[in-house]
């Protein structure tokens, strides 16, 4: 880096602007000095009543003194609203860390503080930290706050009312569904492809797991000793490809909220999706029907199942905060049992990743969460280190998917294309 | 007898061309302001259906008055719209008169760095705003939007202005002048009133843009007190994405706003464009 | 010889404050942007100049010069829909309410001005609830007047998807061209029409004849401003399509395909060097078509002026 880099030259022009402008700085910099405010960063905009409810209120009892505020911006701008505000400085004091390979370059370009020595890290288990850890795991930068697990929801009434059983085995899987299609009276499941992302997430990292064997897959697809065009890899494709006979009509044009609103108006049977979505639906199907939650369906009767576990949300200190002890402080007390509880109560379907049981009251909560003793898990397996370059693996795995459903693309094909653009960037897959 | 008859036809068919496609521009505005009144289910169920005893809800209304401080963001939406048009116009207008009027060494290459800003969108600076606004401590003060939106604003305000200033006559200014007035007087006092039509037409197309404008509110200006009402509303419609009764009253009480200024602004435009006309 | 001139201080006073707080706010900030586009990032983390490199990426590698292509494809067709509807639409109606003694005049324009002033997340989501195939409005108006068959989820679908919100855009914004001709056509002296009426042009010729190349400097205006619009185009398909501009990236046009680079998105990380190489070329495309304007064609319609 030579003396006339832009870097020089950009601090050269804050510095001459700093300068010049003094005297508002100075007027800026005479806040009260007795409370710290912390400000939270964050893309959980869903939660954010719970938090000023709840979560805060509970913190700031137990810490005089320590203020915090909560200010989430929408997920898709997220990304691009935190590293305008990092590189320009007046990003918050904590940091909400996506897992993995987002939060892991914040921490390597410096914008992250390292939290390995922090108390409230014993709490958690090696598996839990991993998705915010160095590649050799030797520093652990966020606090994990919680994980999600994916699944089928069902309207218990619809099922009821068509005498159907939940199903375990993929036979029994498209019994059930084209039963509800012979019917004809509710869209047997309520997905879209408008949004990419429900295709993937809840389609393919849904069921995927359960042909790819969970991390062995995973794992095998990271060392470069599985391939992206290998049968465990395209078969799920296959099977996403048949779901379209069993979505509504004109679900090309079906939106992610489309998709929620099918479902909690009673209107579609099932509903492939994830935890996250038990403190949403709750309140808006409001009594009207009963929900129940299964597993992704087995192969065939007696085989293992997988789920998604997915380590999905945690917190981490801005490197540039002027409170580092405040911050750590209120990261403590995240990584706490009592904060578990809480969090995970009030946002059901957020597990907590806390070595400690958390005690849960919602009923399908629970269900999810008790796979857990049966099921081998895994997390989503484009997230670790093979969405690091460009073509981005994650992105084209939601434009495979909605293309696969659409019929624009076989699952053969998709799988290929996605196969060339790893291997194009990624030693490993290069072989 | 046969051109009067040609004429009622000719327009009843200009009024029946012009209904046609004033329906077709107020009619997605209606559904949202319907549905905003009406329960859940309606919405979903008959969406064109006008709220009945039975439908009607203010379900909506009642949770995004609940939430946010929408008097407040409506506000910060005003002071931010007005003041930036206030700059935009009187900056544009000045140098727009400076380049249409005089000619000096530089005149044209002076326009054209004037225009360049028109081709390229400012969010492409955003990390050096951010910069320059974290610098000079005006991060979350309504005063970086004015900047940002006034830097924005001037390009085309001054493209568009220098095309009219050419228009006005030059009679009437070298007639000032032989007065003795002063070149600050002419611009003030003799041309600026006669290119109203002109930062009419300016003000709303430099308006519109800087009220919906949800990137710099976000980036530069989040804070609760400084949350523009757009902010606020998509703030609120990713809090409520399933609830759409919220997010239609939030939409609804989004347009009635702008709506209004648009109301009062837009006589103001006819009455300039019409002025503009008769010279 | 003319004498010299004492300066002229009132040129500068006129120009500062302009030239200041735009050469400040927007020109320093974008030349920042734009000189990224030299540099990389290096394993380690370091930036260092590479030249034109990023551009040799963006056109010579595949991964990237399609997706600019297509990019750059979809934004023509974007482009030609707003000039073969929208325009002609705006001249059309302009043309109506100009007409004398048309009653209700003022009423039309400022509601067929209105949807210009409605925000993208307004305009995408109501027309997002109209065309959808689930709770939508469309689908039941068509199966109203019997021509249900002609419904298809058209924003879902890649060979409509860009055309319709092409059309939703044309719908949002014909009130600018209508409201810039309505003021050139009320501008034409009363002495032409009435001239051109004792010969006998009226109606549709004297349109064609009289006042279509009268008009036709304030469509010049219009066509150029249109081109900048739509090639920095962006909110309508974020809103509507998503950051991936979905389906399989048929409504991907530059401004989209920009920020997912520059700001990245989900796991992408943000790529500020080639984001800026991608500004940089949307930068020359409509500095291109704005020279093509000025020197081709604004010149050539000059001669139709008084």
């Amino acid at each position: 880096m030579g003396p006339y880099g832009p870097d020089h030259r950009e601090s050269n022009m804050t510095k001459n602007l700093r300068l010049a402008l003094l005297a508002s700085t100075v007027l800026a910099g005479t806040a009260s000095a007795q409370d710290v405010t912390l400000t939270v960063e964050s893309w959980r905009n869903d939660d954010l009543t719970i938090w000023q409810d709840t979560i805060i209120p509970a913190f700031e009892e137990a810490n005089p003194g320590i203020k915090v505020q909560f200010t989430p911006s929408a997920p898709a701008e997220y990304n691009a609203v935190l590293n305008s505000k990092l590189e320009a400085g007046s990003a918050g004091d904590l940091i909400t860390c996506r897992p993995f390979d987002a939060s892991l370059e914040l921490f390597s370009q410096g914008q992250l503080a390292d939290l390995t020595d922090l108390d409230a890290m014993s709490n958690f288990s090696d598996v839990a930290k991993s998705a915010w850890q160095t590649d050799d795991g030797s520093a652990t930068f966020c606090v994990p706050m919680a994980s999600v697990i994916h699944g089928f929801m069902y309207n218990k009434s619809i099922f009821d009312e068509l005498g159907l059983e939940v199903p375990t085995t993929n036979e029994e899987f498209y019994a059930v569904l084209d039963a509800i299609k012979e019917d004809g009276t509710y869209i047997p499941m309520a997905m879209g492809t408008a949004d990419q992302w429900e295709a993937a997430t809840m389609g393919y990292q849904n069921i995927g797991p359960t042909y790819w064997k969970g991390e062995e897959g995973r794992r095998a697809l990271i060392e470069g000793t599985q391939k992206l065009t290998d049968e465990a890899w395209v078969e799920p494709f296959r099977q996403i490809a048949r779901w379209s006979d069993y979505l509504g009509d004109g679900f090309e044009a079906q939106t992610y909220p489309d998709s929620q609103n099918l479902f909690t108006l009673g209107r579609a049977a099932i509903y492939p999706t994830g935890s996250w979505e038990i403190g949403v639906f709750t309140p808006q199907i409001d009594g009207m029907f009963e929900m129940g939650a299964f597993p992704p369906p087995v192969q065939a009767e007696g085989d293992t199942c997988y789920i998604s576990d997915h380590t999905d949300i945690a917190l981490g200190m801005n490197a540039a905060t002027e409170n580092p002890e405040a911050a750590r402080t209120f990261l403590n007390w995240v990584g706490s049992p009592e904060f578990a509880t809480l969090y995970a109560n009030a946002l059901p379907g957020f597990f907590s990743m806390n070595s400690t049981p958390v005690e849960m009251e919602d009923p399908v909560a629970q269900k999810f969460v008790s796979w857990r003793e049966n099921c081998e898990p895994t997390i989503r397996s484009t997230y670790q280190i093979l969405s690091r370059g460009t073509p981005n693996l994650e992105n084209e795995t939601w434009n495979a998917s909605a293309n696969v459903i659409n019929g624009a693309e076989t699952p053969e094909d998709a799988a290929a294309r996605l196969q060339d653009g790893l291997a194009s960037w990624y030693e490993p897959q290069q072989q | 007898m046969n051109s009067a008859r040609h004429s009622v036809f000719r327009s009843v068919a200009a009024h029946g061309i012009l209904i046609l496609y004033t329906v077709i521009a107020l009619f997605p505005v209606f559904v949202i302001v319907i549905n905003s009144f009406k329960s859940r289910r309606a919405i979903f169920n008959e969406p064109l259906a006008l709220p009945t005893p039975e439908t009607f809800d203010l379900i909506g209304y009642q949770t995004v008055l609940k939430q946010g401080d929408f008097f407040q963001y409506f506000l910060n939406s005003m002071t931010v719209t007005v003041g930036s048009l206030f700059f935009v116009l009187m900056f544009g207008a000045m140098a727009a008169f400076a380049l249409s009027e005089y000619r000096f060494r530089g005149n044209l290459l002076m326009g054209l760095y004037l225009a360049l800003g028109i081709m390229i969108p400012i969010r492409l600076g955003t990390v050096a705003i951010l910069q320059i606004m974290v610098a000079s401590g005006l991060v979350n003060t309504l005063t970086a939007l004015v900047l940002v939106y006034t830097a924005q604003g001037l390009p085309l305000a001054i493209f568009i202005l220098s095309e009219f200033m050419r228009s006005v006559s030059d009679d009437l200014k070298n007639a000032g002048r032989i007065d003795g007035l002063s070149e600050y007087k002419i611009f003030f006092r003799l041309v600026l009133p006669l290119v109203r039509p002109a930062l009419a037409t300016v003000a709303v197309f430099t308006m519109i843009p800087i009220w919906n404008d949800l990137w710099f509110p976000l980036i530069l200006a989040p804070s609760e007190e400084t949350k523009t009402i757009t902010l606020g509303s998509q703030v609120f419609i990713g809090q409520f994405v399933t609830n759409w009764n919220a997010v239609l009253a939030a939409l609804g009480l989004a347009i009635v706003p702008v709506l209004v200024l648009y109301l009062i602004f837009s006589r103001q435009l006819i009455r300039g464009i019409t002025a503009g006309a008769v010279k | 010889m003319a004498q010299r001139k004492p300066f002229r201080w009132h040129i500068v006073v006129f120009l500062a404050p302009a030239v200041l707080v735009y050469t400040a706010i927007m020109i320093v900030p974008l030349i920042g942007t734009l000189n990224l586009s030299l540099f990389s990032l290096t394993e380690a983390g370091e930036r260092v100049f590479v030249g034109l490199q990023n551009f040799a990426t963006l056109f010579g590698d595949p991964r990237w010069s399609e997706s600019f292509w297509n990019a750059l494809i979809n934004n023509a067709w974007f482009f030609l829909i707003h000039m073969l509807v929208q325009n002609p639409i705006g001249v059309m109606l302009a043309a109506l309410l100009s007409s004398p003694r048309l009653r209700m005049a003022a009423f039309y324009r400022t509601a067929i001005f209105i949807p210009t002033i409605l925000s993208f997340v307004i305009v995408g989501f109501v027309w997002k609830l109209i065309l959808s195939p689930i709770w939508g409005i469309a689908p039941g108006m068509l199966d109203a007047v019997g021509l249900k068959s002609l419904f298809a989820p058209w924003l879902g679908k890649e060979e409509y998807a860009l055309t319709t919100l092409a059309l939703i855009s044309v719908w949002q914004f014909v009130g600018i061209p209508m409201m810039l001709i309505y003021a050139a056509m009320l501008s034409i002296p009363d002495e032409v029409i009435e001239a051109a009426e004792m010969d006998g042009v009226t109606g549709w010729s004297q349109f064609w004849k009289i006042k279509l190349p009268l008009i036709l400097p304030s469509i010049g205006i219009i066509s150029i401003l249109t081109f900048v619009g739509n090639f920095n185009a962006f909110d309508l398909v974020y809103v509507s399509q998503g950051a991936l501009a979905g389906p399989n990236y048929a409504t991907d046009i530059l401004g989209t395909f920009l920020y997912r680079t520059f700001f990245g998105f989900q796991l992408q990380l943000g790529d500020p060097h080639m984001g800026a190489a991608i500004a940089t070329a949307m930068f020359a495309i409509i500095l291109v078509g704005v020279s093509i304007y000025l020197f081709a064609i604004q010149t050539r319609l000059r001669r139709y002026q008084f």
